[in-house]
């Protein structure tokens, strides 16, 4: 008798284990963001951003270079972007990408080493492209990344491509079959946040411009024109998407809305609208630089649908709610900041 | 003389296994020879069957066990027919409603008609447990208070999947068969409605719901605690109160000063349970249909309270041009 009980006890002890381990190891720090009792804080674990802030360190810049001497269209062949930077600046700049970019394969990652002038390579094309987007980015987009601006290195930190990019997902095997449907959800994705909602929040709204918004503006359902016929299919949406940006900010939903109502703007912190932004400058980018790059790439670094590398909120983000928890890299680089020529 | 001192059952009364009272004429026999289990014993009566299937229960469980397979294949399927993936994931794994364009209408099988077959059968395998449950009940002289327990239960059921999808015009707004996407649903419905902790009548249904599991606490505890006295006699004790009875009323009248009765708790605790899926279900049925945006009927009816701004007034992005 005494065994059995003994036996029931053991095992619950370890399924009470086995359950714990899908938990986070305290500590657990709150911080308050908002009025007093309205649930209103991000949540944090120290070890988690201690992690995250040494894994989001920019790099050194290199000294500035001198701006006297021959401009650099002038002494070089082919420099069809950042012509008028003095030959000095325009090789701390090449020096610069390289350690951003392609440490370890040097120069020869995008130029011919036999006639450095060549576009023989589609990397050289992507490259000089990367460059008008990021002038595109700190001249155009600053309501979203303000003064600080981006680099090269705020997305690719020393990769050749950027860790964070997507693709279209790819359909399942028998999607042509009668049963399974999976109605673009209920499956863990990493991409969803490990939940079961739908598994590409980004083509249709950082690629496409589906409507984000589904609550509507009055207490009472109307009819009519009048009616919010957003569906919960929509919402689950929406919702997947937003999972995205908080996952890729490593923040909370209260890190831009308020508690009580996601909709009201009155009542949001002022980051939602610096979001807000951010959606629309990486659907600009996305269909304005990535995917006309679509055919420069070759097969190999094409997604599973032959679609181009594109950006979300993560590519930059990298779990930082600022990129590089906001260091003012681009300020030592401005010909990135000049007005881009399309 | 054993005593209830436990909380947990320390003994075993066993007596001769038995069928129980005979059945009347037309009904089915009971199936499978009665047998002790001294673990079930433990945590309720040790004597397990005979079971009564009947006409309702055979038809209850063929509906169900259909629905069940629709529901285990499309999943399994949506895996590509993977045996490991579907145990991986099966926790994310759904067979999910049609997509909105399709309305009221049948969909294809591939898009959502496997959800409105499986959906079907689970409603016809519940009201078809519903019908033997009151059924059952009535032959054995009993009321029928379970049934109707059950059918509270029902209601929420329909409510969700059938009655607020028939009013919304749509079987897309209905939830999904599967164990975290149901879950999905439930969250999305409170975003899709602007916090549905604003509906009245989902609050009302949350006081219920912890409300049902205080009284069942307090009085399992109060029933333990007069065991010793044959407290546990509660059926006797309705019409006999022994001091077991009125020493369990006087705790409650020394320290909150009101007692139910043996008889009184027992409506309590079923109308608080009954109550609970009832006013739930008015709440969601009232979702969409009447109710767009729960938030802000409630600052139309002055429930939300105002709080200081702590941060710079923020606008609409969009108003301001954006696009």
């Amino acid at each position: 008798m005494n065994r059995t009980l003994r036996t029931l006890a053991m095992g619950s002890y370890a399924l009470l284990a086995l359950l714990l381990t899908g938990c986070e190891r305290p500590p657990i720090v709150a911080s308050q963001n908002g009025f007093r009792g309205t649930g209103m804080e991000q949540v944090n674990n120290p070890r988690t951003v201690a992690v995250k802030l040494a894994a989001n360190q920019a790099p050194v810049a290199l000294d500035a270079a001198s701006p006297d001497g021959p401009k650099a269209k002038d002494v070089f062949k082919n420099v069809q972007i950042l012509g008028d930077l003095s030959v000095a600046q325009f090789t701390r700049h090449m020096a610069s990408i390289t350690q951003w970019v392609a440490p370890e394969a040097g120069c020869a990652y995008c130029h011919n080493p036999e006639n450095f002038a060549d576009d023989g390579k589609y990397t050289k094309v992507v490259a000089r492209r990367m460059i008008q987007m990021t002038q595109h980015i700190n001249s155009d987009w600053k309501q979203h990344v303000a003064s600080t601006g981006v680099t090269c290195y705020t997305c690719h930190r020393g990769n050749n491509i950027p860790a964070n990019v997507w693709f279209a997902p790819k359909d399942r095997k028998y999607a042509n079959g009668l049963l399974g449907d999976l109605a673009g959800q209920n499956l863990a994705s990493k991409s969803a946040g490990l939940t079961s909602l739908p598994f590409d929040p980004l083509t249709p709204y950082l690629k496409d411009s589906a409507e984000i918004r589904v609550n509507g503006k009055q207490a009472l359902a109307a009819t009519g024109a009048d009616a919010n016929r957003s569906s919960l299919k929509q919402t689950e949406h929406t919702y997947s998407l937003m999972v995205h940006m908080s996952e890729s900010l490593g923040v909370n939903c209260t890190y831009c809305h308020n508690s009580r109502s996601f909709q009201s703007w009155e009542e949001s912190r002022p980051q939602r609208a610096t979001a807000w932004h951010g959606i629309r400058m990486a659907r600009d980018l996305n269909n304005d630089y990535l995917i006309p790059l679509t055919s420069t790439f070759p097969a190999k670094r094409l997604g599973p649908t032959n679609d181009a590398a594109k950006v979300n909120c993560n590519t930059c983000h990298q779990g930082a709610f600022k990129p590089l928890y906001g260091a003012e890299m681009a300020k030592d680089f401005p010909e990135l900041q000049v007005v881009a020529k399309k | 003389m054993a005593e209830y001192q436990n909380l947990f059952t320390s003994i075993q009364p066993v007596g001769p296994l038995h069928d129980g009272v005979p059945l009347p004429r037309g009904d089915w026999k009971r199936s499978g020879k009665p047998f002790l289990v001294h673990l079930f014993g433990r945590l309720g009566n040790a004597q397990i069957g005979p079971i009564y299937l009947g006409a309702l229960g055979v038809a209850s469980l063929l509906c169900g066990t259909l629905a069940f397979n629709i529901i285990g294949l499309n999943m399994l399927a949506s895996v590509d027919w993977d045996p490991i993936q579907f145990v991986r994931q099966l926790f994310w794994l759904a067979l999910e409603p049609p997509p909105p364009a399709y309305g009221l209408s049948i969909p294809p099988l591939a898009q959502g008609g496997w959800w409105n077959i499986a959906g079907f059968m689970l409603t016809a395998s519940l009201l078809l447990w519903w019908a033997r449950t009151y059924r059952r009940a009535r032959q054995l002289g009993l009321g029928t208070h379970i049934a109707w327990a059950f059918a509270a239960a029902i209601w929420l059921y329909l409510v969700c999947g059938f009655f607020r999808p028939v009013l919304m015009g749509s079987w897309s707004e209905s939830v999904p068969f599967g164990i975290f996407p149901h879950l999905d649903w439930t969250s999305a419905i409170s975003l899709r409605y602007g916090n549905l902790f604003y509906n009245p009548f989902h609050a009302l249904s949350i006081v219920f719901l912890y409300g049902s599991v205080l009284l069942f606490a307090m009085h399992g505890a109060t029933i333990l605690a007069v065991s010793r006295f044959g407290g546990e006699r509660e059926i006797e004790q309705i019409v006999d109160r022994g001091t077991a009875s009125e020493r369990a009323a006087l705790f409650w009248r020394w320290t909150m000063g009101f007692n139910a009765t043996m008889e009184s708790i027992h409506r309590w605790a079923w109308w608080f349970a009954v109550l609970c899926p009832l006013v739930g279900g008015i709440g969601i049925l009232l979702t969409g249909t009447v109710v767009d945006n729960w938030y802000l009927w409630s600052v139309k009816h002055h429930v939300v309270p105002g709080y200081p701004h702590v941060v710079p007034a923020v606008v609409d992005p969009a108003l301001l041009g954006g696009k």
